[in-house]
């Protein structure tokens, strides 16, 4: 197998506690130890509920925030060992796009200027072809190319992430995070921007690395997935597989909580007990013993951390994983 | 049987640039003891105005247009003095909000605001007051509920500050309970927890719930009957079953399709085309004619009525009279 586009491996982030009496509190393990990577054209999902760690991956990837640990290798460099010049020239082969747009474009910037900026910054274009370019981003993004002109406070929510997307398409990126683009979208308008994100990987050959907690829109788009809690990446493989036959039970139990929207299929619902734990203070042992409704659940569980291993065509961080559960 | 509640006709006005919009238009429904109804709708569509109109909460200057008519149990709530009104809200209708955090008071303790609720409802003492509270958390399935009476609403995670929500609500044993997006917040695996409880409590006590919510998927196995809401008015109505067994409308045709699934193969999804307009712009005959792809020559000029198409099955669409047995 060829080289992929991204790499990241044993990525650790944690934050500090701030604070006169956190002084001495243990760190927020935010990311503990995430490898992953992603193919040219490839979607990987990243799946978890909230406060898995999930964004902080996405992230520190880009190095928006300084990572603690590990590595990130995109196209064969170093994105850790870049120093300021080449991170920038870095910066515009790799894009993000968030939750809310709305929070992310500037309320004083018409959406052509927003649009431009990074075409101006990487010098992609002269001045004189600035606009022809941003009047065919947006109509790519299925906008009327006469939006140039209009600020963000006049879009609708599906209208504002497309304008998110025709920022980031503006410098031509081979790699984009895709921090939860849909979450905050009507169903109607979530299928539209879903589909979008589709035709823009088909025509440009983007990768995406597409965060989210949600498992039937990531099913939609990714071919592969990864599910993280607490920090770690506990199951992995190609989507098919780890959504027909979930070998971890925090796997199943988020499988099973998926809204259906069908009477009929009485599917068998596993409702977790509690909330997740804090990342401050994660259990010992496998970190989602816990909640476990694992029948093995025994005291290697509580005492040892399980570790990615090889099972069918995807990998898993359970001790019983394959067990009769 | 009257029904616990019924809605008749109910027309909600805003005045809107000289002109007066109509945000809910000519909407009518009934709730039986025990029931649960779903109002399901994207953003915009009216479905938290019509269940504020239930309180007559319409915030100002929006108001409740004479002719039409809510009923709780024979008694008519828009003809009710603020006295009399003060007797529903909050005891025999309970309601519960789509992010606890802002309902609940930062200041005071769990245990103060549950008890705040029970010696509204009830002439009891404090001491009694806080033990009826602890049975409340203990019924909402708060784990070790006495150690969490003395916490703040800052110390919980939103899936136990929701209980805590819908024990305020319960203190006042409300015959009808409105829950206007209650896990929309939450993560999959604690909308499972909190969709499981509200219906072992209906199911408990006897009370009827309307709940409100863009998401079928949480309608399917749960709810008796769903009303889907397009631009002010009701569109479609059917018990569970008969709704997704034989979708009619063009809208609920298109949110079904806008949905990711789960299971099944993957294919491109087929969303709704544009937005929903706002209240100022209801377009005229049918709302949804210019989104519609099965649109008849006649839907931009005539308003369809409420058609029947089956037992408790109905629909505000032209293609009513074709599908009609």
């Amino acid at each position: 197998m060829s080289t992929p586009l991204l790499e990241v491996r044993d990525l650790v982030k944690y934050y500090k506690a701030t604070g006169f009496l956190a002084r001495n509190a243990p760190p927020v393990r935010a990311v503990d130890g995430v490898s992953l990577t992603v193919g040219q054209g490839e979607t990987l999902g990243l799946v978890g509920e909230s406060g898995c760690g999930k964004s902080t991956v996405g992230r520190t990837i880009l190095r928006l925030q300084k990572a603690t640990a590990g590595s990130v290798h995109f196209d064969g460099a170093d994105l850790f060992a870049l120093d300021r010049g080449a991170l920038r020239q870095a910066r515009r082969r790799l894009q993000i796009i968030f939750q809310d747009p709305y929070s992310s474009l500037n309320p004083r910037m018409s959406v052509g200027d927003a649009i431009a900026e990074g075409i101006e910054i990487h010098r992609l274009a002269s001045r004189a072809e600035i606009p022809g370019r941003v009047a065919r981003l947006l109509e790519e993004v299925g906008l009327d190319a006469g939006y140039a002109s209009r600020y963000p406070h006049e879009f609708s929510g599906g209208q504002r992430q497309r304008i998110g997307i025709a920022r980031a398409l503006a410098v031509e990126p081979a790699f984009i995070v895709c921090d939860e683009p849909v979450s905050a979208l009507d169903v109607s308008v979530q299928a539209q921007v879903l589909n979008l994100l589709a035709d823009l990987q088909a025509r440009r050959g983007i990768s995406y690395l597409f965060i989210a907690h949600d498992l039937a829109v990531v099913r939609q788009i990714a071919r592969r997935v990864a599910v993280m809690y607490l920090g770690r990446i506990v199951e992995t493989g190609p989507t098919e597989e780890v959504l027909a036959r979930p070998a971890h039970p925090y796997t199943q139990a988020l499988l099973s909580a998926v809204p259906v929207p069908d009477p009929d299929s009485q599917r068998f619902r596993i409702v977790l007990p509690g909330d997740p734990p804090s990342p401050s203070n994660p259990p010992p042992g496998c970190p989602f013993h816990p909640r476990c409704p694992h029948l093995a659940k025994d005291d290697r569980c509580r005492t040892e951390r399980p570790l990615l291993h090889q099972l069918g065509r995807g990998e898993v961080a359970c001790h019983h994983a394959g067990a009769p559960a | 049987m009257t029904p616990l509640l019924e809605v008749q006709d109910l027309r909600i006005t805003f005045p809107a640039g000289g002109g007066i919009s109509r945000p809910v238009d000519g909407v009518s429904f009934s709730l039986s003891k025990g029931e649960l109804l779903a109002l399901v709708g994207e953003s915009g569509c009216g479905k938290s105005l019509t269940s504020l109109a239930l309180l007559r909460l319409i915030p100002p200057p929006g108001e409740i247009a004479p002719g039409g008519s809510i009923r709780l149990d024979g008694t008519e709530v828009l003809d009710l003095d603020a006295a009399a009104l003060r007797s529903i809200r909050g005891r025999r209708i309970g309601m519960i909000f789509q992010d606890p955090m802002t309902s609940l008071n930062p200041v005071f303790t769990v245990a103060d605001q549950i008890s705040e609720s029970v010696r509204a409802h009830r002439r009891v003492s404090k001491r009694a007051a806080r033990a009826r509270a602890l049975e409340l958390l203990r019924e909402v399935g708060i784990p070790d509920p006495e150690a969490r009476l003395d916490n703040y609403p800052h110390q919980m995670s939103g899936g136990m500050r929701q209980r805590v929500m819908i024990a305020i609500a319960l203190a006042s044993e409300p015959e009808l309970l409105i829950a206007d997006e209650p896990t929309t917040a939450l993560d999959v695996t604690v909308q499972a927890q909190i969709l499981e409880l509200l219906d072992r409590l209906r199911t408990a006590r006897g009370m009827a719930v309307l709940l409100i919510t863009h998401d079928l998927g949480i309608v399917a196995g749960r709810a008796d009957r769903v009303a889907v809401m397009y631009a002010g008015r009701l569109v479609e109505e059917a018990h569970t079953a008969d709704l997704f067994a034989r979708p009619s409308h063009p809208y609920t045709r298109g949110l079904l399709a806008s949905v990711p699934r789960i299971t099944g193969s993957v294919t491109r999804l087929t969303p709704i085309a544009g937005t929903v307009p706002p209240p100022t712009a209801w377009p005229t005959g049918c709302r949804f004619h210019p989104r519609c792809p099965e649109a008849l020559p006649r839907c931009p000029a005539d308003d369809p009525p409420a058609l029947t198409l089956g037992v408790g099955h109905q629909m505000r669409c032209w293609l009513a009279e074709r599908a009609a047995p």
